[in-house]
């Protein structure tokens, strides 16, 4: 029994060595979704471009909805910016999905003019200076983009800048899912 | 050569165009209606994890989405909701992540009810190794004979390093 | 060769200097241990010019590393990211530990400091004995030497397109704190490589006797004293540096110092059994490694990524894997040693239930379940995670709550300590020396929130009484001991200051946790605001120049009634190359009390958002350490530890020479008993 008591502090190491070396190929700063399969919540926030208009989550609501959020601190949304341009320009994506913004504890002028002068590829962009839409969102940072389907219900949270690559790993299967399940009237 | 150092020094002041206070601890101004309320403010930004940072409290925290945070804390406790509604509307939205008090569930058992069973555990251990028997008065008046004829062997100049007085009682010991 | 090459060259000097270093540390692993086995002597002398050769090359190449950083050669990266000629030179030589590749190379630097000091230090130690602890010590230094040199390189160069001026040192590291801090904890944390190594050696050969504990427990208490310095010093750092008034996190870099401070604590007190009783030796070889791996599962925490903490380097998971492997063998390989060679032998030393081993070994316990505790607390999202089970997160409540219980039971029997007898408690003995102290404790602490803070409060009355006890009964026993033999040996004293000072740190803790305040307001210019008795004015914003930084420094005033108290300054900085903001408190330290005041935003109408807290007691958390610390050196300056001199004379004197050479060890067994 005595010889079996010896060996327990080996054991012991040995099952915490596993469990490290585990924790090694782990990211502790990768962070899910609280909100995926949760309705979008509710807001009424100004817009962007006009102090005095009130938009809520009525005024999403419809289609598939990609939910960008976006800021004028945030180098990485400059990096990201001309994708989603010629994503809010395609077509056939166009016709399915509808792009907005979430500009998120910003000042107005600054992001109305970085909007001017980089192209505006959002429907329209939520004024959230306060950043309370972003807390309700769940929202570490910038940029994040949430996808939405037509009833209303998040779908998923993508943290981080999109590009091709990203798109057709990430996003492209899911969208394609939400305008099947649109049309089969899901 | 007055070119890189021009270059360098536009570099230098751009960049201090460009503070961001970041380390700085943040200090909110917020008013309060009562005490209670402050303090509950207080407590419960210390409960709660800033979702992005290195490990830091939403008290401490200079990051953007940790002053919203405070602010929709402020406005919660305002708007007079209790402490466990603000703490399950926070996991709804951030997930158990922001809790730096884990909530007890079938996940966390090992981790509230550990330290209590291990201190149970040493108990059991230190009962089984007092379970020698212990020293009598028999055991006490042996040693001191042993002591005797120890003392005589020292005098006798005999050198002895702690080790060989050891070795040396084991040998007393076992006459 | 091109002569004005040479100055480039340079800090290649200082690379080569440690793969000598290297060579010396293998040889070191090797040729002692071959003495040992074939028995040549020889061989085994070899072990402390090894050692020398070992030592003198790292002094080398971190010198040539401070010396670089000094001379500004940002040719070397590690030098470019970490500094800037801006920077005052104090700070330049301690960026030399600012980032992971330096501090990587002090904390090599610090084993073999230990290890040349272990090797000028044991004249009164057996030859094989020796040879096998710097042997052991040789191999720890082979494995992080490598792992310096393969993947953490401080001298890695940008040559030939050396940067002209570098990213500059973090301004959150550019404070005296981070000049003595590293060095301290790492002489702390590498220092229980030395019993470690006694542990294995004692392993190795079967030695382990009340000789090997006597041999190891100064190093031990020597490691000690650093770290509990070292810990100190972060949590006084954190307090007056990052501006939020608090002194622990409960970050898991944090814990990882803890922790091997928890159980160092429980092995100076079981080798303190070892060395009088003969008894626990299994035991305190056990927690000997113990300490020593909790050590290296620090280093790994902290620099493979695998936690988030504020204090991480950059992470890095292939280091991780290589420090992984290193903790693997060392740890490994000692408890399987340990599983094999542990002694058989049931030590002939009995106690009673009643008894001070009873005592200790019920502290151990109590201090092992503590450490536990910390880890299961620090690595349980890691756990969590790993089985798939989403993210949480543990901090400061969880280890608050359990933490607070298993450290009061710990106090209450350390005041059973050092009143009770060895072996066996005389009947009704025990009851009479602790009624007094218990009495007094208990009346004092009840009364002490009463008439301290104007009512009772459950808290700081048990910490109060946690605290009255353990210093009353340290006291006791001086006076006993006093009254006993008329003289006090240092370790007597080191005990006695020591404990004294867990008990004022019990006491700071208990009072700054339970009576600090904290108020957050606007103020505008000439404001006034109350804060427990003391008024704070605000005077205004004056804009000062540092040699690397800009600030906006506030002038606030401080009374107390009609009294002017202080004048504190804080800042808020900004450093120049890093474009980082950065508040630095001014405080108003005092023994009983501390005012602490930051600055927030600017507001609106030249109003700016000011932070103040009163902080009573909260110096008795460092002084306590500090306390603990002196008992430590103490402790290791008892006469027992020190190497009996030679004394060449006649045959006569020679006689007496011996005979008082050997009183000590009568002495030492009238104390076994």
């Amino acid at each position: 029994m005595n010889k079996i008591i010896r060996f327990l502090p080996l054991i012991l190491v040995i099952a915490l060595g596993v469990v490290l070396y585990r924790g090694l190929s782990l990211n502790p700063q990768d962070m899910p979704s609280a909100l995926v399969g949760k309705a979008m919540p509710d807001f009424s926030l100004s817009t962007l471009s006009d102090a005095n208009k009130t938009v809520t989550k009525a005024d999403l609501s419809g289609d598939i909805v990609l939910l960008n959020v976006w800021a004028t601190w945030c180098p990485t949304c400059k990096y990201e910016h001309p994708y989603l341009l010629e994503l809010a320009s395609d077509p056939k994506l166009k016709a399915q999905v509808t792009l907005y913004g979430v500009n998120y504890k910003d000042e107005r002028i600054p992001a109305q003019q970085w909007l001017a002068h980089y192209k505006d590829p959002y429907q329209f962009s939520i004024f959230d200076d306060e950043g309370l839409l972003g807390v309700k969102l769940g929202v570490f940072g910038a940029p994040e983009t949430f996808v939405i389907d037509h009833h209303g219900i998040i779908r998923k949270r993508f943290a981080g800048a999109i590009d091709v690559r990203v798109w057709r790993k990430e996003f492209e299967p899911l969208i394609n899912q939400l305008i099947l399940e649109k049309q089969q009237g899901k | 050569m007055l070119n890189r150092v021009l270059f360098i020094v536009v570099m230098m002041f751009s960049m201090l165009l460009t503070i961001n206070t970041a380390q700085a601890s943040p200090v909110e101004t917020f008013e309060f209606q009562d005490d209670v309320t402050k303090v509950r403010f207080q407590a419960l930004s210390k409960e709660l994890r800033c979702p992005k940072c290195q490990n830091q409290n939403l008290a401490d925290s200079n990051s953007t989405v940790a002053s919203a945070l405070r602010l929709d804390l402020y406005n919660l406790l305002i708007q007079g909701r209790s402490d466990t509604e603000i703490i399950d509307l926070m996991v709804g939205r951030y997930g158990e992540f922001v809790l730096y008090r884990p909530r007890v569930s079938n996940v966390t058992y090992i981790l509230w009810f550990g330290p209590a069973l291990l201190i149970f555990i040493g108990m059991i251990v230190v009962i089984v190794i007092l379970r020698k028997k212990p020293a009598t008065n028999e055991e006490l008046a042996l040693n001191i004979e042993q002591q005797t004829k120890l003392k005589q062997l020292l005098a006798d100049d005999v050198a002895v390093t702690p080790t060989s007085k050891l070795a040396l009682n084991k040998s007393i010991k076992s006459k | 060769m091109n002569p004005q090459l040479l100055p480039e060259l340079f800090p290649e000097l200082g690379h080569i200097a440690l793969v000598i270093a290297f060579a010396f540390a293998l040889c070191l692993s090797v040729i002692p241990m071959i003495g040992v086995h074939s028995n040549q002597h020889k061989l085994m002398s070899y072990a402390k010019p090894l050692t020398s050769g070992m030592f003198i090359f790292t002094a080398i190449s971190i010198s040539i590393l401070a010396y670089s950083f000094v001379i500004d050669d940002f040719s070397i990266k590690y030098i470019a990211n970490h500094s800037n000629s801006h920077l005052p030179y104090y700070f330049k030589i301690s960026a030399v530990w600012g980032g992971h590749e330096g501090s990587l190379l002090l904390w090599v630097f610090s084993l073999t400091a230990w290890t040349m000091a272990v090797a000028q230090f044991s004249k009164n130690v057996e030859q094989e004995f020796i040879a096998r602890v710097l042997a052991v010590m040789g191999m720890i230094a082979v494995g992080f030497i490598a792992f310096t040199l393969l993947t953490s390189n401080p001298f890695e160069r940008l040559w030939p397109n050396a940067p002209l001026e570098g990213r500059d040192l973090n301004p959150l590291l550019q404070d005296v704190g981070l000049i003595i801090h590293p060095p301290l904890l790492y002489l702390g944390y590498v220092g229980f490589a030395v019993a470690f190594a006694f542990a294995v050696a004692a392993l190795m050969s079967g030695k382990m006797d009340a000789a090997w504990a006597r041999w190891s427990r100064p190093w031990t208490v020597g490691a000690w004293m650093f770290l509990t310095l070292g810990i100190a010093l972060g949590s006084w750092w954190a307090y007056y540096e990052l501006g939020w008034g608090g002194w622990w996190f409960w970050d898991p870099v944090e814990n990882a110092s803890f922790m091997p401070w928890l159980i160092g604590t429980a092995l100076i007190h079981s080798l303190a059994v070892t060395e009088k009783r003969g008894t626990f030796r299994n035991w305190t070889i056990l927690l000997a490694i113990f300490a020593f791996s909790l050590s290296l599962l620090g280093t790994f925490l902290v620099r493979s990524g695998v936690i988030t903490s504020v204090h991480s380097f950059a992470a890095d998971p292939s280091r991780g894997v290589f420090i992984l492997v290193l903790l693997a063998i060392t740890v490994g390989g000692s408890l399987t040693l340990y599983a094999f060679k542990a002694s058989n032998v049931a030590s002939f030393s009995r106690f009673s239930l009643y008894s001070r081993e009873t005592a200790l070994l019920l502290c151990n316990i109590i201090l092992v379940v503590a450490a536990t505790t910390v880890l299961l607390g620090t690595l349980y999202p890691l756990l969590v995670d790993a089985l798939g089970y989403g993210k949480i997160s543990v901090g400061p409540p969880y280890f608050n709550a359990v933490f607070v219980p298993i450290m009061s039971f710990l106090f209450i029997i350390m005041g059973i300590g050092p009143l009770i007898r060895w072996k066996k408690a005389k009947k009704g003995e025990l009851r009479k020396q602790l009624i007094k102290p218990s009495v007094f404790s208990i009346a004092f602490g009840l009364l002490f929130p009463v008439v301290y803070g104007g009512e009772f409060n459950a808290l700081v009355a048990m910490g109060i009484i946690l605290a009255s006890w353990v210093f009353l009964v340290v006291v006791k026993d001086l006076l006993n001991q006093y009254q006993l033999r008329s003289t006090l040996s240092l370790s007597q004293w080191g005990m006695t200051v020591a404990h004294a000072g867990i008990a004022v740190t019990i006491v700071g803790v208990t009072l700054v946790s339970s009576y600090e305040s904290e108020t957050n307001v606007k103020m505008a210019l000439h404001e006034k605001v109350e804060i427990s008795g003391y008024q704070i004015e605000f005077n205004g914003i004056k804009h000062v120049e540092g040699p690397n930084y800009s600030a906006e420094q506030g002038q606030i005033n401080v009374y107390k009634g009609d009294d002017f108290v202080a004048l504190l300054q804080p800042e808020r900085r900004a450093y120049r190359v890093q474009s980082m903001g950065m508040t630095e408190a001014g405080i108003d330290g005092g023994l009983f009390r501390d005012i602490y005041v930051a600055l927030g935003d600017p507001l609106d109408g030249g109003a700016w958002a000011i932070r103040v807290h009163y902080k009573p007691f909260v110096r008795w958390i460092w002084l306590g350490a500090l306390f603990m610390a002196l008992g430590g050196i103490l402790a290791m300056m008892d006469k027992r530890y020190r190497v009996k001199k030679q004394v060449k004379s006649s045959s006569s004197s020679k006689q007496e020479v011996k005979t008082a050479n050997a009183k000590p060890s009568i002495q030492a067994v009238s104390e076994l008993s």
